[in-house]
């Protein structure tokens, strides 16, 4: 690491800034009502089977976790909910088009070899951080995936709101059951990448977290791509 | 009075919880309180509109399945103490009334020697199940065309006596092919236990809007309620 003090680098235009605190708001409304409502039938299939394997069948999320206090509240909050992230996530997808900015996350084939020299870093496989741009090749994989993942939920979500309006969508997930199962499982892949993601950012580049406050970046990985 | 601002100021506290992130989990098991549940409502009247003008098609209609592919069983509930039973089944009448030029008594005779739909479909649950049923019955649309309802009804309301059940619902779903009044199911008469003598079934709605135990339909110019409807439920429940 370089002695001179680091420069600062505009980094995350305001609609970047805004759209990521916005979703993690509504994502976590979303989440919670979803455990309350999920409360009203802990099983993934139809009744009489067969039902899908998971292990929450029966579960019983702990009070604080929920949002809704019963089925009612809980669908007219994740209902309320549903549409900012929506709208969130097309501002969102929207400015990476329009300013170029998609390229500097989509993960490509082309990132294949950068992902595994990080990946030796963190397995402590060798020493030196890779060089890199704006975002390393798994922060790319990470955060393509993610918002796949963003598409996916809403997809499954409308997949379950309207089985018979939407029934192409619903079939294309495999039926109203396995929309709901895809719909649920998405919770945990998002929880664990969140986790995930908030470790990295303290351990790795605390920086980055002002950066996604402010604009402004003031750390390790000042380069842009 | 002082009590009730103080209440307000709670709950506006409370709110201010809701917009920190993170912090919201501390809002467990809230469905909004006095200040946020009208306007959670008021969104769930948008959806309702979406639900009604965009996401709905009055000609699509829902999958069917093969009579062999019936779930081993079908859930169903009343919200009397016990299950409802008519005491005289031969004096039962469907009363067909409201904004209508011709208002009707139907017997269930009556209704058998009409037009009648049978279909095998999977019910939805509100609470997340689903489960794939057979029933026969005669289309909403073949009472609508025997009542002629005036232009002005733009809503119906289904009425049961399994105490004060019942369910309000938008012309264009109640007029959709496969929204019948039921009177059998799985082959059967329709059992005590889902509705008999009559109850209203549509694979386009929630199994909560298909009001079982009927006595009437009244055709209306103004959005009737209904039993879950009123207590926060969404009012369209389409599907």
């Amino acid at each position: 690491m370089t002695a001179s003090p680091a420069p600062i680098v505009r980094r995350h235009h305001w609609i970047v800034r805004l759209t990521h605190w916005a979703t993690a708001i509504v994502l976590a409304g979303l989440i919670a009502s979803g455990l309350q409502i999920y409360e009203a039938y802990t099983r993934f299939g139809n009744r009489g089977g067969p039902y899908f394997v998971s292990p929450f069948d029966g579960a019983q999320f702990p009070h604080w976790s929920r949002l809704g206090g019963w089925l009612a509240g809980a669908l007219n909050w994740h209902f309320a909910l549903a549409w900012p992230l929506v709208l969130f996530g097309l501002l969102y997808l929207g400015y990476l088009v329009r300013s170029g900015e998609w390229r500097a996350l989509l993960f490509r084939p082309r990132d294949v070899p950068g992902a595994v020299e990080m990946a030796k870093y963190y397995l402590h496989l060798r020493r030196e951080h890779p060089p890199q741009g704006k975002h390393n090749p798994l922060q790319k994989l990470a955060y393509t995936s993610v918002i796949a993942l963003g598409v996916l939920a809403v997809l499954t979500g409308f997949a379950v709101y309207k089985p018979t309006q939407l029934a192409w969508l619903t079939a294309l997930f495999g039926g109203f059951q396995a929309a709901r199962y895809w719909h649920f499982w998405i919770v945990w892949i998002f929880v664990g990448f969140t986790i995930v993601h908030v470790i990295l950012v303290f351990v790795v580049d605390p920086a980055s977290l002002r950066a996604m406050l402010t604009g402004a970046y003031r750390g390790r990985f000042p380069s842009h791509d | 009075m002082i009590d009730r601002q103080q209440l307000q100021r709670r709950e506006f506290l409370r709110l201010g919880v809701v917009a920190g992130a993170g912090a919201l989990a501390a809002a467990c098991g809230w469905d909004g309180g006095e200040l946020v549940r009208p306007g959670l409502w008021s969104i769930s009247r948008v959806n309702d509109w979406v639900g009604e003008k965009i996401l709905y098609s009055p000609t699509r209609l829902a999958r069917t399945y093969d009579a062999r592919e019936r779930s081993a069983s079908l859930p169903s509930y009343f919200i009397s103490r016990t299950m409802p039973m008519l005491g005289d089944p031969a004096a039962w009448r469907l009363r067909v009334d409201g904004l209508v030029a011709q208002p009707l008594e139907l017997s269930l005779d009556d209704l058998m020697r009409m037009p009648r739909v049978s279909y095998t479909v999977k019910h939805h649950c509100v609470e997340g199940w689903s489960a794939i049923a057979s029933w026969h019955g005669v289309p909403v649309s073949a009472i609508v065309e025997r009542c002629r309802p005036a232009k002005t009804a733009r809503y119906i309301h289904f009425v049961s006596f399994d105490a004060d059940y019942s369910n309000g619902w938008d012309m264009a779903s109640a007029l959709h092919p496969q929204t019948i009044l039921a009177y059998g199911m799985n082959d059967n008469p329709l059992p005590a236990a889902h509705g008999a003598p009559l109850r209203l079934y549509s694979p386009t709605k929630l199994g909560y809007k298909m009001t079982k135990y009927l006595v009437s339909m009244t055709f209306m110019d103004a959005r009737p309620g209904g039993y879950w409807e009123d207590q926060g439920y969404p009012w369209l429940g389409g599907i």
